[in-house]
């Protein structure tokens, strides 16, 4: 059994920490802040397969939903407050709903359940909907958790595998032996330089990977892309599913740097309504955009007309960790023996972290991967630089 | 003396009096039941901050008694829930 360090006790790490933990490895998860203070934090928790194209990312997500269904048996699906409530994407005009039908068929192919919703159908999914919308697609298999609570019980789950996590502990590179592989993972704590001795260290330090691939000298090339999140005052059950439009799929597939907007609304299981989504590459600027805001506020108006009675409580901001070909980086680093990433999964993470433990695990453990790892290759990018 | 009516009864105020100060002067110290246990509340923090003191004014839900200047004819109700009860699906 192998000793592995996990940097990030985010979504992702935590997920990792679960998988490597049930394998019998010696885990440390390690993170300078708390549990799921970065991104993992700034989300709203969706786990989606509607929103991907047939390709890697989809297979990645598909696997995802059928093990976040294992994990709210086995871990309690109010613990995660994991609610398996479905998607519904809706159309704004005539031209997007072809798009968003044709989008369908393709995923349909790969495997993913949808079913087209004709406009007169789509009151009784969501009877607040707009009813001048032309139409949309039903996807039963989008889930919802808590991404904090999900990320902690992960972790508590780890922990009763023998896994150890620790606060407070800055990564400043890793030790390798002469012949290349990890040795230690060099850190500072309060203060004071540590070694903590690992045969294996993965990255998933989400938006911050860049630099710490950096450190660890194996960079992989993870840029944060901003959004915000509207929050409205706690209501009675107002939205039953995941509801965004069919907008959302192409600004999420953009490589822009300029501001895109879409929208997608969920409630919560505390009776606010979250209203995304915002798209802006400005590195790690905090400041709110009130522009951006009533945007996105109009946005959601135009498809729930009720909002436009309802307060916003707050506005929250985030940052994705965006990768330049939009597919996480997840596996081992050929740069040096040991270091893995599991890393880059932009708006996806909390989707796409069961999946990606199990990966890194299945790796670690020198198993054949469950869905085909090769796609989402650190490689890809040391090949490129090289 | 300028009056407001909650549940119906009228309240005096003084000019720049709070809803939820001239409530208090009238001995009236819950307007809202919560959301999940059905709880009573009133003003808890007094300057805006808690939220504890929401009420229905003019039929809008969720104002801060505190913060909400009295004003001469408005109908104050109590709050029940979120307020917003009649957007449940």
């Amino acid at each position: 059994m192998a000793r592995v360090v996990v940097v990030g006790a985010g979504m992702v790490g935590a997920a990792c920490a679960y998988s490597l933990a049930r394998d019998g490895h010696e885990v440390t998860v390690v993170d300078r802040g708390p549990v799921g203070g970065g991104t993992t934090s700034r989300g709203e928790g969706n786990i989606l397969v509607s929103d991907k194209s047939a390709g890697p990312e989809l297979a990645l997500a598909l696997r995802s939903v059928e093990l976040w269904r294992r994990i709210a048996e086995r871990l309690g699906a109010d613990t995660l407050e994991w609610e398996p409530k479905g998607g519904l994407v809706v159309a704004t005009t005539d031209e997007t709903l072809g798009a968003l039908r044709e989008f369908a068929t393709q995923q349909a192919a790969a495997g993913v359940s949808c079913e087209p919703v004709e406009p007169g159908d789509l009151s009784g999914y969501e009877p607040n909907l707009a009813p001048d919308l032309p139409g949309g697609v039903f996807y039963p298999g989008d889930q919802q958790v808590q991404p904090v609570r999900a990320t902690a019980a992960l972790l508590y789950a780890a922990r009763i595998d023998g896994a150890t996590v620790r606060h407070g502990v800055e990564v400043l590179g890793v030790r390798t032996r002469s012949d290349g592989q990890v040795w230690s993972v060099e850190c500072r704590v309060d203060g004071a330089v540590v070694e903590i001795d690992a045969d294996a260290v993965v990255n998933a330090t989400g938006t911050w990977a860049g630099d710490v691939s950096a450190r660890i000298g194996a960079p992989v090339p993870v840029l944060p892309r901003r959004g915000f999140i509207l929050v409205t005052e706690p209501l009675p059950r107002v939205v039953r599913h995941k509801v965004y439009t069919a907008d959302y799929v192409s600004n999420v597939a953009s490589g822009a740097a300029g501001l895109e907007t879409s929208v997608v609304v969920e409630g919560t299981r505390g009776g606010t309504v979250l209203i995304g989504a915002s798209r802006e590459r400005v590195g790690f600027d905090t400041t709110i955009s009130y522009a951006v805001v009533r945007t996105m506020a109009a946005q959601a108006v135009r498809i729930f007309p009720f909002l436009d009675r309802v307060s916003l409580l707050r506005v929250y901001t985030g940052f994705r960790p965006y990768c330049p070909d939009h597919l996480p980086v997840i596996g081992a680093d050929s740069r040096i023996g040991g270091v893995y990433h599991a890393c880059g999964h932009e708006g996806a993470g909390i989707g796409l972290a069961p999946a990606t433990g199990e990966m890194i695990a299945d790796l670690v453990s020198g198993r054949s991967t469950f869905v085909p790892a090769e796609p989402f290759s650190p490689d890809r990018f040391v090949f490129e630089a090289a | 003396m300028p009056t407001f009516t909650f549940d119906g009864q009228p309240i005096p105020f003084r000019p720049g009096q709070s809803v939820g100060a001239a409530l208090i002067a009238a001995g009236i110290y819950s307007w809202r039941v919560t959301r999940v246990d059905a709880r009573p509340r009133g003003l808890f923090c007094g300057i805006g901050v808690c939220f504890d003191c929401l009420v229905t004014i003019d039929g809008a839900p969720n104002q801060r008694a505190c913060r909400a200047p009295a004003a001469d004819g408005i109908s104050v109700t109590t709050q029940r829930g979120t307020g917003h009860d009649d957007l449940a699906v």
